[in-house]
């Protein structure tokens, strides 16, 4: 077939859009991630030349969210473009071929573009049942992710089951669910996106900035990117100012509520997770869980649904009540407490390892300083981390 | 005989195994199995009630606002709350319009391949193609000019020798039987539906934070606070917002979707004779018209037995059971018992092949799933249930819809009990719904006008005010189907939970007594003309919209608790 070289512009030309609009566009992303001005011109230039990735997206333990975020992707007609820069050769949820010519798609993307391809991953990696809790084509979970992901040239783990485990590593974890970085330990190049589900934007962010330099960007203890993960919900929230002013919702629907006071004692977690939906919110920006009144849940945070639970209760230990001359005192004193939280989750991921797999893990990571504490939530049944029932 | 094996089924949600006896041209006999389990009811136990609806609502991040609602109707009837009018009227909104949006994505992005060959596209004539879209549509992108930048646009994609998720596909099929035209037509509407459903989506957006995994929910009620002068709320700005939002839709679906529906539907008619399966249809009724205990639905409830629409029988919760002969669990008395769910005694016990494995042994267990049954029997659930229900109970606007698709296409009654009726339906209702939607906007405007705020009962808040022991279920029409929930509280903390679910019904493998799941059942005798391209297969299979991470469902470990159901 032949090989065109200016698809891009014709796809240009295709959505009426000239190359200024395009090079507009890599500006405002070269914005977003605070990168200097001359960056937006290698990122058009790399994203003009060669054959687009190929990108294998797997789906496990999953419920298809990040899927169906990936499908909600927003700036219309300019993310087409650049998600057009994408070969996504094998998607269960998308692609037109079913059984082994699905199969066999995985595995030519897999071999021709072997230590080149990009890989997504989505839901959890039981271990339990000699991996019998998910197969696809007769093969576990665990052994198509050890070829896929060890084959390849990064590894995206979407959404917090991938991530961390998510919902199927919730205590008390019934099939031994692990995320990627722990199924399958010492892979390069992995990045963590997580949420429940991811947005889209930031995975889109992502996918730039990584054909453009060929590198990630700056990540976390968490391997999660510093420009999505950076601050916290409560950092950038919007009813920040009724928190330092002491104006507080006390009852679903009260007048405080209707006026869009601060959610904090109906159970928001946004001061202990890290995540930018303020700044970008949702569907096009249209709206964010704390902007429809609700109270964030925590969903960016490994182990949230042990750790944030119950949701209803309203954090301990955040200081500055209504007092708006110690919000400064917020962030420093919010990390305290964090060792207790993570040598818990350290333990309980070992004993995971051991237990699901027979071998033991890799030590639990440090407590790191720019992390908040979270509470310990108090519904960890009897048996928390003992792996499968089988 | 050939055996074939399609695994993974794409184009759909989770993870599902098809296996078939080919014989003569036709399917002999098929088994479906769920190769996916995460133990959600599992991890349920001993969290707060109140945040069951959060963990049940990633059972499905397609559907993902349908085990919130079934959640949180199940614990309010374990408690004894009523939600508040404007509660039930933004939960109508946003149930319909996931039931809308996900019709529509069904039908283009994950059941049109099955009917339109992508390739074939690249030989159409722009201008017939305008003719055909004018005949059937007054849609606006509609011209010789438009359908040639898609053609131009696709035929560039395909010539950068990268087919992405259009690759390996059975493109040439003999089954395929749509003129270029048609087909260009389809992909242009493909990639417009692409575009539609996040446009539509943002009325979650509105209600709910954000989509997936909407976040507006709670016990009692919701947590969109409802004021016409405040900015923090839904006002009439927002009123507007969802008025526009829903226009567009009705545009759409009316304009677009059942057009091509009615289009693509009259070159395989042969459809409307295959894939009936099992004739029994089982529907819960959704939708509440007012805020009583019993409150009227604007989807009737009811149970079809043996196509016997003269005949629609009342739903009775008492009479479903569910058998695990062929799922990989064990049950205390024997594997030939059959268990009302409130007495879920559930052991998951992996007894097939292990991984990597080519064949699963059919005569054993061979599912995730179990299976359901009422009244002993197989029953299928969703849009085609749906509709048959609201047909023979009367209902105008499903009835006039009905008649008329019926018409258009020369067919009789008989055969909406079909692959093709499945699909007809599933258009039908989305329809019906896009209609109905500013209905709940316009009630939803004249309760702020007259002062009345409230989106929440607050009396059972606390955990202190509930019951030390107390039992509920809740039901809801899912876009694939009837949904139960039913939950435990003790001591304010769930004792037990357990879900049903759609697509356990229709995916479900075989009973103790042998009786065929739906899938199982409806692919018997579907054609097969190139057992290495199980088209035809597909195209039943995707008919009923699966949805297997819904579907896989187990209780507890340990397996011995009792809950006592009452009926919502």
């Amino acid at each position: 077939m032949a090989t065109r070289t200016d698809w891009l512009g014709d796809a240009l030309r295709e959505h009426s859009l000239t190359r200024r609009d395009f090079l507009d566009f890599c500006g405002g992303i070269a914005a977003f991630f605070a990168l200097p001005a001359s960056a937006a011109g290698a990122m058009a230039a790399a994203v003009e030349h060669g054959k687009k990735p190929s990108l294998v997206w797997l789906e496990f333990q999953d419920c298809a969210g990040n899927t169906e975020s990936f499908l909600r992707a927003s700036r219309p007609t300019v993310a087409d473009v650049v998600l057009d820069t994408i070969s996504v050769d094998y998607h269960e949820t998308i692609m037109a071929a079913a059984g082994h010519r699905a199969e066999e798609a995985l595995a030519t993307a897999t071999r021709d573009h072997a230590g080149e391809y990009l890989v997504v991953v989505e839901g959890s990696i039981p271990t339990g049942a000699r991996g019998a809790y998910c197969t696809i084509g007769g093969r576990s979970a665990l052994q198509i992710a050890r070829e896929v992901c060890g084959g390849a040239a990064a590894t995206i783990a979407i959404g917090t089951c991938a991530a961390y485990g998510g919902l199927p590593g919730a205590s008390p974890n019934p099939t031994g669910a692990l995320g990627v970085q722990d199924a399958v330990p010492g892979l390069a190049n992995l990045v963590n996106l997580p949420a429940c589900p991811a947005n889209v934007e930031n995975l889109t962010a992502l996918l730039v900035y990584f054909l453009t330099y060929h590198r990630w960007p700056p990540l976390d203890r968490d391997h999660r990117p510093l420009f999505a993960y950076g601050k916290t919900i409560h950092d950038n929230c919007e009813r920040r100012a009724h928190f330092d002013a002491g104006q507080y919702v006390e009852a679903w629907g009260d007048e405080a509520h209707r006026t869009g006071y601060c959610l904090f004692k109906m159970g928001c977690k946004g001061p202990a997770t890290y995540q930018n939906c303020p700044v970008i919110r949702w569907n096009e920006a249209t709206n964010w869980p704390i902007g429809c009144g609700h109270p964030c849940i925590g969903c960016a945070e490994p182990e949230f649904w042990d750790r944030m639970t119950p949701f209803y209760k309203h954090l301990k230990g955040i200081p500055g009540f209504g007092i708006a001359s110690d919000i400064d005192k917020v962030g420093i004193l919010a990390t305290a407490g964090v060792a207790t939280a993570f040598g818990a989750h350290g333990a309980m991921k070992i004993a995971q390892h051991i237990l699901a797999r027979g071998e033991p893990a890799a030590p639990a990571k440090p407590a790191a300083p720019a992390r908040p504490s979270a509470p310990i939530g108090p519904v960890v049944p009897a048996g928390a981390g003992k792996g499968t029932p089988s | 005989m050939t055996h074939i094996v399609v695994d993974p089924v794409t184009r759909i949600e989770g993870h599902l195994r098809i296996e078939a006896e080919i014989d003569g041209g036709a399917v002999r006999d098929a088994w479906s199995s769920s190769t996916m389990f995460r133990g959600i009811e599992i991890i349920l136990k001993g969290r707060d009630p109140r945040d069951a609806w959060v963990f049940a609502q990633r059972i499905c991040g397609v559907c993902t606002t349908v085990h919130a609602i079934a959640s949180v109707r199940a614990v309010e009837n374990a408690l004894g709350v009523q939600a508040p009018p404007n509660a039930r009227l933004l939960r109508n909104l946003i149930m319909s319009a996931q039931m809308v949006q996900d019709h529509v994505i069904h039908f283009y992005h994950l059941h049109a391949l099955d009917w339109v060959d992508v390739v074939s596209a690249l030989s159409a004539d722009p201008a017939a193609t305008a003719s055909l879209m004018s005949s059937i549509s007054d849609w606006p992108l509609s011209s010789a000019g438009y359908f040639a930048g898609v053609r131009d646009k696709l035929k560039a994609f395909v010539e950068r020798g990268q087919l992405g998720p259009f690759g390996n596909a059975y493109w040439g099929h003999p089954g395929y039987r749509l003129p270029p035209e048609a087909n260009l037509m389809a992909v242009a509407h493909y990639l417009e539906a692409l575009e539609w459903q996040r446009e539509f989506i943002k009325l979650h957006a509105v209600l709910g934070g954000k989509n997936p995994h909407l976040q507006s929910f709670l016990v009692g009620g919701m947590a969109t606070p409802v004021d016409p002068d405040q900015q923090a709320s839904i006002n009439v700005g927002t009123i507007a917002q969802l008025k526009k939002l829903i226009a567009g839709a009705r545009d759409f679906v009316s304009r677009v979707y059942l057009p091509d529906l009615l289009a693509i539907a009259s070159f395989y008619k042969d459809w409307a004779s295959l894939g009936a399966g099992v004739g029994n249809y089982l529907v819960y009724g959704e939708y509440p018209m007012d805020d009583g205990p019993k409150p009227a639905l604007f989807f009737p409830s009811g149970v079809i037995h043996g196509k016997n629409l003269a005949a629609i029988a009342e739903f009775d919760p008492a009479k479903v059971t569910e058998y695990v002969s062929h799922s990989w669990y064990d049950y205390g008395a024997g594997d030939r018992a059959g268990l009302h769910p409130s007495a879920g005694e559930t052991a998951p016990n992996y007894t097939g092949p292990e991984p990597p494995y080519e064949r699963l042994d059919t005569s054993a267990k061979y599912s995730w799933l179990k299976s359901p049954r009422y009244a002993e029997e197989p029953m299928e659930v969703g849009p085609l249930a749906r509709m048959l229900v609201a047909y023979g109970r009367g209902h105008p606007r499903v009835k006039a819809l009905v008649d008329g698709v019926l018409g258009k296409l020369g067919v009789g009654p008989e055969a909406l009990f079909s692959t093709l009726g499945r699909v007809a339906a599933r258009g039908i209702e989305t329809q019906v719904l896009v209609e109905k939607m500013g209905d709940w906007v316009d009630a939803l405007a004249e309760n702020m006008g007259k002062g009345e705020l409230r989106i929440h009962e607050g009396q059972k808040w606390d955990p202190s005010t509930w019951p030390a022991d107390c039992v509920g279920a809740g039901f809801h029409e899912a876009p694939r189907g009837a949904l139960g929930h039913w939950v435990h509280i003790h001591d304010g903390a769930i004792a037990n939970y357990q879900c049903i679910v759609p697509s356990t019904w229709n995916a479900g493998p075989r009973d103790a007594a042998g009786k065929r799941g739906p899938y199982e059942s409806a692919l018997l005798g579907t054609p097969v003309a190139d057992p290495e391209q199980p088209l035809e297969l597909l195209r039943t299979v995707h008919s009923f919209d699966p949805c297997m991470a819904c579907a896989v469902h187990v209780v507890d470990a340990g397996g011995h608790e009792v809950v006592k159901v009452r009926a919502a």
